[in-house]
């Protein structure tokens, strides 16, 4: 009988394990091979949130010459997960992500060439601003950055710490301090007494937004693309486009072993008719002249993406991704890894 | 007054005659068979681990795993952990009996429900932990980001293991002997701790085991609810998600081998227990 108990819990055990592997399915590895045939076969990784943007990218490309009879194989998820997974050899052809470190990481192993920002848009896809979602009707009024660290105020923001795109985010909380003409110790205060209001620090973005809607806090720290995203889906909330926020810039990159058809394909999403595609589901254009009739969803359809008072960018207010990762959120002693820290203690 | 686990192991073994330092053919197979896939499944991955967590040299690792936040988030998911193996070791227990020895209406029903925990996806056992006990709680019960979310997080899904440990054992256990002892005096509770609970040791300590193990590696389940704050309600995994966000694979194979240390540490001290009290029986 003893050894059955021992029989019993190897097969839960094993299950555990099974259950595991089972999970990481998503990122499984594919071998790259098969690409000799005439039809080419397009590898896109990238981050969730442009998963339905670069379907209806697809099909329009699908109808012009160059794009005709290409197939695409597709897989997304949290955007560092899915950029350590191809520096791990998952087959990539093109790679979108929502923070330029995911992809200057493939720079580094030498699958991405180094001008790959070198571009007309600096190697920027898609871009957004951060945004505060707020229970319909903004029952507790939250407009600026200052209504946020009033007392009693909960805010839900993804975790900086384990989310790349929550970074955002964290930028943006410090960064708007020193637009108003703050010093820099001025801004780490107001980060300390923004986390101090955090509730909850949930692990990805998709994982705050779900807390959110399930009755979390007052404010979730949003991008403007996902409000409008969810909007389109029946969520029920409101978003508030602050006076100050900051661009969010999500980078996409050919591999340097990609199929000669990732060039075209990167070169149709930048083009207008791929930037239009993106607007509809909420993204910002990054080129000039693209024209939306009305994006479902936003505020005000007809004027989706309304100018911002003062947009901070990494490149103007941060210098660059690598230089800000080492000053905000190195894991010893980065400004907002400690005010995280100390929001804890406090409590 | 020996244990039926006991009298039956001594069987079995008297069946088999060891052949002192040899092996069948057939039994060098299977066992060379369980060792290749034993390592590959579970020595090379978990010595991967400690191999890399040693590739940040020893201050490093000391460094990490003496970061305050860090060290919060291992008292926090460890002492967690065993409070529910406790909770489960006598819970599990009860259900059981109750599954086994009881008849009532639904138990057919109840017999199912009790796996839901175990074969839920996480992060769904998550969503449903939030909207019962969340800030729109229909129970008017809202745990959540509080200690008592990561609590209740690990309730949920280690639920099943004790349980579907003991239940086939006390299924098998003849009645025959516990009714000989209540002829010969014994009290009901006497019956239960010299006779019943000395066979049922080596199954809970089992599930006690798995318990414990998977609610020091859980976070599908409570990242919703828990809010994972530092100092209040983070747990390991988070930490180790961070040091991976931030490439440092050092760091969190170094936090992931104190988690390995001290399951182990819990595993053999389970054994030691188990061994003791079924002695004793």
């Amino acid at each position: 009988m003893k050894n059955r108990t021992r029989a019993t819990a190897l097969a839960l055990a094993a299950s555990l394990l099974l259950g595991a592997a089972a999970c990481g399915d998503d990122t499984d590895p594919a071998a790259a091979t098969g690409e000799g045939g005439s039809a080419a076969e397009l590898s896109i990784v990238g981050f969730a949130v442009p998963e339905a943007a670069n379907k209806a990218i697809a099909e329009q490309w699908t109808a012009t010459a160059e794009g005709e009879g290409v197939t695409f194989k597709t897989s997304y998820g949290a955007s560092g997960d899915q950029s350590r997974a191809v520096v791990a050899g998952l087959d990539a052809d093109y790679v979108h992500f929502s923070v330029a470190s995911d992809v200057t990481r493939l720079v580094d192993e030498g699958l991405v060439a180094d001008d790959w920002d070198d571009g007309p848009t600096k190697g920027i896809v898609s871009s957004s601003i951060v945004v505060f979602a707020v229970r319909e009707g903004n029952p507790k009024g939250i407009e600026t950055w200052d209504d946020l660290v009033q007392p009693g105020i909960e805010i839900v923001t993804p975790n900086p710490a384990s989310s790349g795109a929550a970074r955002w985010n964290a930028l943006a909380a410090y960064g708007q301090v020193i637009a108003d003409g703050g010093t820099e110790a001025e801004a780490e205060e107001y980060l300390d007494s923004f986390f101090a209001n955090v509730v909850a620090l949930p692990g990805s973005g998709r994982d705050a937004t779900t807390a959110f809607l399930g009755g979390t806090g007052d404010v979730l720290m949003a991008y403007e693309n996902e409000a409008i995203l969810a909007h389109q889906n029946g969520e029920e909330f409101d978003y508030i486009v602050p006076d100050t926020t900051i661009l969010i810039e999500n980078p996409g990159a050919v591999l340097v072993e990609a199929d000669p058809v990732a060039q075209a394909w990167l070169d149709f999403v930048l083009g207008e008719a791929g930037q239009r595609q993106l607007a509809l589901k909420g993204f910002r254009p990054v080129i000039e002249g693209v024209e939306v009739d009305e994006v479902e969803g936003a505020n005000d359809p007809a004027d989706p993406f309304p100018t911002v008072e003062r947009l901070l960018t990494v490149a103007g207010d941060f210098e660059s991704w690598d230089a800000l990762s080492a000053k905000f959120f190195d894991e010893a002693d980065g400004i907002v890894t400690r005010a995280i820290s100390a929001s804890g203690k406090a409590g | 007054m020996t244990a039926i686990a006991v009298v039956e192991g001594r069987s079995e073994r008297g069946r088999r005659p060891a052949r002192a330092g040899g092996l069948t053919r057939v039994s060098g197979l299977g066992l060379g068979l369980a060792m290749l896939w034993f390592s590959l499944l579970v020595l090379i991955p978990l010595t991967a681990v400690v191999v890399s967590a040693a590739d940040g040299g020893w201050s490093a690792f000391w460094r990490t795993i003496t970061n305050e936040q860090t060290a919060a988030a291992i008292r926090l998911t460890v002492g967690h952990a065993l409070l529910v193996t406790a909770v489960n070791v006598v819970m599990g227990t009860l259900i059981a009996w109750v599954l086994v020895r009881d008849r009532f209406l639904g138990k057919r029903v109840l017999e199912v429900l009790i796996d839901i925990p175990f074969a839920l996806p996480t992060i769904v056992a998550g969503l449903v932990l939030l909207s019962l006990y969340g800030k729109d709680s229909p129970l008017g019960v809202d745990v959540a980001n509080t200690r008592s979310a990561v609590f209740l997080a690990f309730l949920f899904v280690t639920l099943p293991f004790v349980v579907r440990m003991v239940q086939p054992v006390l299924a098998e256990l003849e009645l025959d002997v516990e009714e000989a002892a209540a002829s010969l005096g014994a009290s009901r509770i006497t019956t239960f701790r010299r006779i019943v609970l000395p066979s049922l040791v080596p199954a809970i300590a089992a599930g006690a085991a798995l318990s414990f193990a998977r609610g020091v590696s859980e976070y599908g389940s409570l990242v919703l609810l828990s809010g994972n704050l530092p100092f209040q309600t983070e747990v390991t995994s988070v930490r180790i998600l961070s040091s991976v966000e931030n490439d440092n694979l050092p760091g969190a194979a170094a936090v992931a081998t104190v988690l390995l240390a001290i399951s182990l540490v819990v595993i053999v001290a389970l054994d030691a227990i188990q061994r003791r009290v079924a002695r004793r029986g």
